[in-house]
């Protein structure tokens, strides 16, 4: 018989580190830290969106005075900003787009007809060419009725911080799971040493240094750690998709008000499937390292 | 003869094993061996006897670096074993042939690749050793089952895989824990023709066996192990 055209047999029987509760817990893990990683970048993105949005538009509201014809007021108002460079457009909102905007803390009911409703003016700023600070006020600040003025730097700033939190909380959560990951694989990176100490001691016996041995068993858990990692990667896309298109409740619990993952999504999923690959690779080589170790003593 | 594979002897003046008042206990048991002092040259061949539980497995795990000897002093070609730092194992564990009783070859690999494995875990390429294998192999008796798996084969075919897995990288130094203890008389002794050629092409042996049939059949000195203490002699009644 001669060894013609033959391939060597993996040195790692095939059953070893094919572990299916393995698999299964880390494509789980890798799927919820795609859905906190999909939520983090959605937290981001739509923060920006709401800042953006808030913070280039002004509220101007009109307050009513005795004798005054408060929506007349609210016209010349709206017409003495729209004259500003860098207002993009005004828009006046009626008496009755107040009352709509007031009706959940008043009822349905309608206002008694002498009860001074504020009229709103909504201006939207241009975003590349702002009007300097204080040309607001400063056009409204001789004409005969009231007039207040919201930028909205409040909420811009609390939506700020409340996606700060969000992210860093996807981080930590991304971080924990990660480490939850690596401490399963070690485990069972042990376990399936244990359970072929005779390769070892073989590949040992015959003069393989433990760097070989280790690298035996990562190469078989990178691969574990990839196939596992791509499953959970898969399922957090397809779930993300799925809240971001039921929307609503779902959508906004993962800050996905649209349909699109972006480009964010679709890197943080392969992403996350590789990082399974090398967080599997590593710590099996590192425990399979401290086993082997631990013989020749 | 074409089919013999070559075992370069070995030069240098140091004895390829020497025991000096050894002592060895497993963890926090008790004693195993005591005081065990001896010299196995380069080139020379040795039978190492005594009942089942007198040592003789763990005085072999000291020789082929599974385990450290908690007294006394162990050289393997003038080499402290105590003081080889860990990335000098591979190479000193590649000096020496190891057989076992129970064969342990791997069960997922040919006959071919069993007996490759240090080779390839030497880093060399198949291709490259396919040739000296398949010799060894032929020399070993093996040429019709190159291909076949462990478990297909008969206790004597496996340890004639066995020694040639042992002595394919050219060890300096054979030894082998009881390896005729699970093959019938006759192939034991054909083993033994193994182990004699192969220490005529200069490696040292070691063979622990308590096979008396098979230490009178050879001339060499004999130590033997009597609960933990080694007695020295010629013969064995
Ligand atoms: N791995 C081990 N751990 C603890 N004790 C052991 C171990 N292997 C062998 N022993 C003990 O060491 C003694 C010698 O055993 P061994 O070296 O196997 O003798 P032999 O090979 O001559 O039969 C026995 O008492 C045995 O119980
Ligand atoms: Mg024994």
């Amino acid at each position: 018989m001669s060894d013609q055209g033959l391939k060597s047999a993996p040195l790692l029987p095939p059953d070893a580190g094919r572990d299916t509760p393995l698999f299964a817990v880390a494509a789980i893990l890798v799927f919820l830290a795609g859905l906190a990683g999909l939520g983090g970048v959605g937290a981001w993105r739509a923060a920006d969106d709401w800042t953006n949005q808030l913070t280039n538009e002004v509220t101007v509201q009109i307050l009513p005075t005795e004798g005054r014809d408060a929506d007349a007021d609210a016209r010349d108002g709206a017409e003495a900003l729209r004259a500003i460079a860098g207002v993009r457009g005004v828009d006046v909102r009626s008496r009755a787009q107040s009352e709509a905007l007031l009706e959940p803390w008043l009822g349905s009911g309608g206002l008694p007809e002498d009860l001074p409703v504020p009229r709103l003016i909504a201006v939207e700023l241009d975003p590349t060419n702002r009007p300097l600070a204080g040309s607001l006020e400063a056009a409204l600040a001789d004409k005969p009725y009231r007039a207040a003025l919201d930028d909205h730097g409040n909420w811009a700033e609390a939506v700020a911080r409340a996606s700060q939190a969000v992210r860093y909380f996807a981080l930590v959560l991304v971080v924990l799971l990660s480490l939850a990951a690596s401490a399963v694989v070690a485990f069972a990176a042990r376990a399936s040493l244990a359970a072929r100490w005779d390769v070892a001691d073989a590949l040992h016996i015959v003069g393989a240094p433990d760097t070989f041995i280790a690298t035996l068993f990562q190469q078989r858990f990178f691969l574990l750690g990839l196939k596992a990692g791509t499953l959970g990667a898969l399922g957090a896309g397809l779930a993300g998709a799925g809240l971001a298109y039921a929307g609503g409740t779902a959508g906004a619990l993962f800050f996905l008000p649209t349909l699109s993952l972006g480009w964010m999504g679709l890197i943080i999923l392969p992403i996350a499937a590789l990082a399974s690959g090398f967080i599997a690779a590593l710590s099996a080589r590192l425990a399979v390292s401290d086993a082997l170790h631990k013989r020749w003593s | 003869m074409v089919s013999t594979p070559s075992i370069a002897p070995t030069t240098g003046s140091h004895p390829a094993v020497r025991f000096d008042t050894v002592g060895m206990r497993y963890d926090q048991g008790p004693e195993i061996l005591h005081n065990v002092t001896f010299d196995l040259p380069q080139g020379g061949f040795q039978f190492l006897t005594g009942a089942s539980g007198a040592g003789k497995s763990s005085l072999m795990r000291l020789i082929y670096l599974a385990k450290r000897c908690s007294s006394g002093t162990i050289s393997l070609f003038g080499r402290n074993t105590a003081l080889l730092g860990r990335e000098e194992l591979p190479d000193m564990r590649r000096r020496i042939g190891v057989i076992f009783q129970d064969f342990r070859l791997l069960n997922h690999l040919t006959v071919f690749e069993n007996i490759a494995l240090p080779l390839r875990v030497a880093g060399q390429a198949r291709k490259s050793y396919s040739e000296d294998v398949m010799e060894l192999i032929n020399w070993v008796g093996l040429g019709e089952h190159t291909h076949s798996y462990p478990p297909t084969l008969s206790g004597g075919e496996q340890q004639r895989a066995a020694i040639a897995r042992a002595v394919v990288a050219k060890p300096d130094l054979i030894i082998a824990d009881e390896p005729t203890g699970n093959v019938d008389p006759a192939m034991a002794h054909r083993l033994l023709r193994l182990f004699v050629e192969l220490n005529k092409l200069g490696a040292a042996v070691l063979i622990a066996t308590h096979d008396h049939s098979l230490i009178r059949a050879m001339d060499a000195p004999v130590m033997e192990l009597k609960n933990g203490t080694l007695i020295h002699g010629e013969a064995v009644s």
